[in-house]
């Protein structure tokens, strides 16, 4: 071996999170190259939910009763904060396949025998998908505006609260992909981490005030919607741009939507974070 | 004082299976230690042990002097790890794989970017390296992954079944890749199921099944352990055979081993292609017509045959379907 170049490893770090935060932007980085050479991936990501614009607005719009009207006007600017809160959501599915995916191919046994920190390799993941969550999110919301769609066209909002809007669907999108690489370590092929990754947030998604004003469910479907994390983020964002449909009720997450919406997305990071972490830990590819 | 790698009474179980049960290994510094045996031997799983990436349940490792259950993260810094697929990110190129992988091994950019540059030449991937490695070869892939595990120089290297899926041309490139890996002083465990390789690149070898150690030695004690050559003979008629094995046995040093339906006789001889001569004369003069013959020297094969009692080449078919089930195993247990 000529040893031309130093290959001695810098000496253990004394900060442990410089070290983490380090091989974490290295895993994110990798991530993000594979991102430009998969440039369908990502177009696919984004047509998805643009499809979903334009179906709920043009074939549900006029038929779904908001408050006490069926106006496909307000219906658009009611749907728009279900369909970006559900579009952050579906990113498990890709953590879910690329972290099966490194498993499948080895490289989760690679990065393991290597002296990184033990949580960089799903964190570099979450974060690289949170980039991708942003672009489909700034692509979704210029096709939104294009629809039709406006802030403050129910109540009046200002700039720093539609930011925080987003701030708040993207801390959900990436609370929601640190489940996805649990399931991504927890099953045997990408294809089972795509659909594992997907087929509960349906549900998920679906029962919750997402789509349809919850206030019209019948009262255990409606309880479920009012308490699921998913809604507090919609109801939350709902105020936050002026948009029509805010549910009126006396679940508490209802009632202070954004204090729930963060508090349930830190939630969802605490426990699903260690519960990937602890698994990649003994993983076996 | 013991060897770079050095495991004693090594245990892993999933589930029922007993993976590793008590495997012994001492590996001096500088030398090759060729762990063979078939698939699902848990030779594999052995490696995984030794290289952190799974807690044995009961034993021993200690590796460039660390010891591995105790300071896994000490010891990740002093191995290179190759294992049975090529782990490198497809679609990143191989200057980027190189360059990931040193970063991780906490190297400063720079020094990483100027080592990936160095690997890539030694390696002869200089004109592919930025060419994304879903292009490459399986041959270039390997050696990549080859490149990767040696980032940082590691004392200590682990290589399962480094050539397996390769075509032979690629192997003889790879072993004399490993070749000069060794000579420049790097201690490696190596785990094949080719007898070939264990021969041509080991200085040691100890042969795993079961999860035991069940023989270990050089190749030549090993081979001794068989015995000597031996004359094979295949006739034709299998009305010949009795005739045939009263002729060898006038030139055995031992007893006439016989296959009926291959119609094969096989005897230990001493006195080599003279007495192959004078055997076939004399199977001549008795009227016997022979569909083949041939002096054999023991092969790592029949090494492992006689230790085991089965063959390992039977593995690659009808105990592959085994090892994929005792990998499966190994995921269930990790859950």
């Amino acid at each position: 071996m000529s040893a031309a170049t130093d290959t001695t490893p810098v000496t253990a770090p004394a900060n442990r999170i410089g070290q983490s935060v380090r091989d974490s932007l290295v895993i994110a980085r990798r991530n993000l190259i594979r991102m430009t050479r998969i440039p369908e991936m990502v177009l696919f990501g984004v047509i998805q939910p643009v499809m979903f614009v334009v179906l709920f607005t043009y074939v549900f719009g006029g038929s779904m009763k908001i408050g006490n009207t069926t106006d496909a006007d307000v219906y658009k600017d009611f749907l728009m904060a279900g369909i970006f809160a559900q579009t952050v959501t579906f990113a498990t599915a890709g953590s879910a396949a690329g972290i099966a995916d490194d498993m499948q191919k080895g490289l989760v046994d690679r990065f393991r025998s290597l002296p990184m920190a033990r949580g960089a390799v799903l964190t570099g993941r979450t974060v690289a998908d949170l980039v991708q969550t942003a672009i489909t999110l700034l692509v979704l919301a210029i096709v939104a505006l294009i629809v039709g769609w406006r802030t403050g066209s129910a109540d009046p909002t200002s700039a720093g609260e539609i930011l925080a809007g987003f701030a708040l669907l993207l801390l959900l999108g990436y609370a929601f992909t640190w489940i996805g690489a649990l399931i991504g370590l927890s099953v045997r092929t990408p294809e089972a981490a795509t659909s594992g990754g997907i087929i509960w947030l349906f549900p998920v998604t679906f029962i919750s005030n997402a789509f349809v004003d919850s206030s019209q469910m019948t009262p255990w479907l409606r309880h479920i919607a009012e308490w699921n994390p998913f809604s507090a983020t919609v109801q939350a964002c709902r105020e936050l741009f002026g948009n029509p449909g805010v549910v009126q009720s006396d679940a508490w997450p209802m009632q202070h939507p954004v204090w729930a919406s963060l508090i349930w997305s830190v939630l969802i990071i605490a426990v699903f974070r260690t519960l990937a972490v602890r698994k990649y830990r003994s993983a076996a590819s | 004082m013991p060897g770079a790698i050095y495991a004693e009474g090594l245990v892993k179980t999933f589930g029922d299976v007993r993976a590793l049960d008590g495997v012994d290994l001492d590996v001096p510094e500088g030398t090759v230690l060729g762990l063979l045996g078939p698939n699902g031997a848990g030779k594999t799983t052995a490696v995984r042990c030794l290289t952190t990436l799974l807690r044995p349940d009961s034993g021993k490792a200690v590796v460039a002097g660390i010891d591995v259950l105790r300071q896994p993260n000490e010891v990740r810094r002093s191995i290179g790890l190759s294992g049975q697929f090529a782990a490198v990110d497809e679609y990143l190129t191989g200057r980027e794989n190189l360059q990931m992988v040193g970063q991780l091994y906490q190297m400063k950019g720079r020094a990483a970017k100027a080592r990936a540059a160095e690997l890539l030449d030694q390696f002869h991937l200089s004109e592919a390296a930025d060419r994304p490695t879903k292009t490459y070869s399986g041959g270039m892939r390997r050696r990549l992954d080859l490149a990767a595990a040696l980032v940082v120089s590691p004392p200590v290297m682990f290589m399962d079944e480094p050539t397996t899926g390769l075509d032979p041309r690629n192997r003889q490139e790879l072993w004399e890749v490993i070749k000069q890996l060794v000579a420049g002083g790097t201690t490696l465990l190596l785990t094949t199921q080719y007898l070939e390789e264990a021969d041509h690149l080991a200085h040691d070898i100890a042969v795993v099944d079961h999860g035991r150690v069940i023989a270990r030695g050089t190749s030549d004690q090993l081979k001794a352990r068989t015995g000597g050559e031996r004359v094979e003979v295949v006739v034709h008629e299998r009305d010949h055979m009795t005739t045939a094995a009263e002729v060898l046995a006038g030139f055995g040093k031992g007893s006439t081993t016989v296959e009926e339906h291959t119609r094969k006789l096989t005897v230990p001889v001493t006195g080599g292609a003279k007495l192959l001569a004078e055997v076939i004369r004399e199977l001549d003069v008795r009227g016997i017509e022979i569909d083949d013959i041939g002096l054999r020297r023991p092969t790592l094969d029949d090494v492992f045959l006689s230790l085991t009692g089965h063959v390992a080449e039977a593995k690659d078919e009808a105990n592959g379907s085994a090892d994929d089930a005792g990998h499966e195993q190994e995921k269930e247990a990790a859950k």
